[in-house]
């Protein structure tokens, strides 16, 4: 771990404007998570965690405040570059797993590297990543609908590593799974924060979040101090 | 999975919706048939007037008055140069030999008469022309030239009609007018001649000029005159001497030629060909909206899926290719698929309403059908575009809370 923020707010604001009024779902935001981190994010639902994490994973930008990932101001960036910044840096971990149905477990893990580099993957690597969330063999050319929901995970992981990103982002990664399966996926994802990768994880299982370094509690949108 | 995986997934949609993609697509191939079957057959009936209309292009016909050049109908017709007062001397006519030569030219008597053969009575065109220019102008199919002055040669579809045999006899004229009838016998009867610009003899009867005259009168008052020209090249010099020596100081005379008669053609052809293609544009106004509507269709059952592949890193212009290439599937699909088809319906069209698949296989003919592909395809293409760009702009966060 060391003391450089890769993932920096200052009084980072997200609302909402809905026809019945605005709904404020990050209220002045600061806070900073080093390289090589591993934080747990809890609060009660609807209190702005998903937001938090969508805002980090640059699928969305901040309504007023200054949001940096790996130095980058997310809030100066146009649609592309945004998009860019999920290929590369971000592996973002969905509750839904959220593979693409019409490709294969491989395909799905391939997917990524040909967006980035515009060719099909000769270097071995989604096979690699797969061995290492424990998939090989035939179950590589099924489609995600014929697999486990926890199998569907690793896949996902195995997804959001192969552009060997900075950050992985989780949303509730084991809120689908079963307590053995969860154990399983938890213990994947310790294992890739030893080998350096910031972690950050969105969680209502306190169980969960005793595996990260540091928990993150917000309330209202607002970090609890 | 190929390199470009955009593609891919794309085919892969199309293959995971095949009914509804083949429905979809058929409005595609009824509209490249539409257009490309008409475009063939209107080209292969270009074709055929054109070439037929070539073959007489070494005629010049001289009618009497100085109307607009396009006066005379197709075909010289025996009914509408017999204007009681409008003729061509014998002057003018040993003028217009003067200019043409040294070129044949033929002097035409026509009339439009009452005939009767036995109990069948009707009316017909009635040429008469000296025995050497029968000679030029007509070749007998069957039986021989005129014997005398009372025989007569008469048209292939004349001689169905009534029945005709070497030796029948036809009496021309009304029985209750004061000129009361004449009687000629058939001597031969003509080869089919078709479309031809001089005189229309298949539907007609030719007689010698000394009968002709002897049962009209008006010696020396021909109908029309025709120029028989030794090379093809010469009309225009040909044309314009006529002119020079007739027309000097007012009309006398109205020229014209085959050349002029097929632009006409050609181009009231080609109106109504593209009349017809624009009709059947609309069938691919209909596909486009089907089109459009499955695409749609594609675009809100896939939601969520674009939410994923956004959120993975997919840019929007690769989204909105994605779909284009789905419509550009489709398109080809059906307009390749349309495009076999017409050439097999535009064939059929062709042999049935032109009679002859001679001009099929040519150029101008089968251009329609590469023509018609790359029409349906980019109807198809421009269908998707307002769909994809729908897709590429959605919202990667909303789009993944979809269902
Ligand atoms: N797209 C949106 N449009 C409008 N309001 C939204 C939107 N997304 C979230 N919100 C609102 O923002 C607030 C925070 O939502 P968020 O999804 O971040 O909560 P959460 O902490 O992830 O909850 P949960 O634990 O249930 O997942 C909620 O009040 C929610 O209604
Ligand atoms: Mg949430």
């Amino acid at each position: 771990m060391s003391s450089v923020p890769v993932i920096s707010l200052r009084d980072v604001t997200k609302v909402y404007s809905l026809p019945a009024g605005d709904v404020v779902a990050l209220d002045h935001v600061s806070l900073d998570i080093m390289e090589g981190e591993f934080v747990a994010i809890m609060g009660p639902s609807g209190s702005g965690k998903t937001t938090l994490l969508n805002q980090i994973g640059s699928l969305d930008v901040p309504t007023s405040g200054d949001l940096f990932i790996a130095g980058k101001n997310i809030g100066e960036m146009n649609d592309d570059e945004l998009t860019d910044m999920r290929r590369d840096t971000i592996g973002y971990i969905f509750q839904k797993f959220n593979l693409i149905p019409l490709l294969t477990v491989y395909e799905n893990v391939e997917y990524p590297l040909i967006l980035k580099y515009g060719k099909r993957d000769t270097t071995g690597r989604p096979i690699e990543l797969l061995k290492m969330v424990g998939l090989e063999g035939p179950m590589l050319e099924h489609k995600p609908t014929e697999i486990s929901g926890g199998q569907q995970q690793r896949v996902a992981i195995a997804r959001a590593l192969v552009n060997d990103p900075k950050i992985l982002l989780c949303d509730e990664p084991t809120g689908n799974l079963d307590t053995k399966t969860s154990k399983q996926i938890m213990d994947i994802l310790t294992d890739l924060n030893r080998q350096g990768r910031t972690i950050v994880m969105v969680t209502h299982d306190p169980e969960t979040a005793t595996y990260a370094h540091r928990t993150i509690v917000i309330r209202d949108g607002r970090v609890d101090p | 999975m190929t390199q470009n995986v955009i593609f891919d997934l794309s085919v892969r949609n199309v293959r995971r919706h095949f009914l509804r993609s083949i429905l979809a697509a058929i409005g595609i191939v009824i509209g490249v048939i539409a257009i490309t079957s008409i475009g063939i057959m209107g080209a292969n009936l270009t074709l055929s007037v054109t070439e037929t209309l070539s073959a007489n292009s070494d005629t010049i016909k001289v009618s009497p008055g100085g109307g607009p050049s396009s006066g005379g109908g197709f075909g010289g017709g025996g009914g509408s140069g017999n204007d009681e007062d409008e003729y061509i001397s014998e002057d003018q006519f040993r003028d217009i030999v003067q200019a043409a030569s040294p070129n044949t030219v033929i002097p035409v008597y026509s009339e439009s008469d009452t005939i009767t053969v036995g109990d069948l009575e009707g009316r017909a065109a009635i040429y008469g022309l000296d025995d050497t220019d029968i000679t030029t102008l007509i070749t007998v199919a069957n039986g021989t030239y005129l014997k005398s002055t009372s025989t007569a040669l008469v048209g292939p579809t004349l001689a169905e009609r009534y029945d005709l045999k070497i030796g029948s006899r036809i009496k021309i004229g009304d029985e209750d007018s004061d000129e009361g009838t004449s009687t000629v016998r058939v001597a031969g009867i003509i080869e089919e001649r078709g479309m031809t610009y001089d005189i229309s003899t298949d539907n007609a009867i030719v007689v010698s000029d000394r009968w002709f005259t002897s049962v009209y009168g008006n010696e020396g008052e021909y109908d029309e005159v025709i120029v028989k020209l030794n090379d093809i090249n010469d009309v225009d010099e040909v044309e314009e001497a006529i002119d020079n020596q007739l027309n000097r100081r007012e009309d006398e005379v109205t020229i014209s030629d085959a050349s002029r008669m097929l632009d006409s053609i050609t181009s009231s052809l080609s109106m109504i060909i593209y009349m017809m293609m624009g009709i059947g544009a609309i069938s691919l106004l209909v596909a486009a909206v089907s089109i459009f509507n499955v695409m749609m269709m594609s675009v809100t059952e896939r939601t969520r899926e674009i939410g994923i592949l956004r959120s993975i890193g997919t840019r929007r212009s690769v989204v909105r290719r994605m779909f284009l290439y789905e419509a550009f599937i489709l398109g080809v699909i059906g307009a390749v698929i349309g495009g076999i088809l017409s050439v097999i319906i535009g064939y059929t069209v062709v042999l049935v309403m032109i009679g002859t698949t001679a001009y099929f296989f040519t150029f101008d003919s089968l251009i329609y059908v590469p023509y018609g592909i790359a029409v349906g395809i980019a109807v198809c293409v421009l269908s998707g575009v307002y769909p994809a760009w729908k897709a590429a702009d959605l919202d990667p966060i909303q789009a993944l809370a979809a269902e």
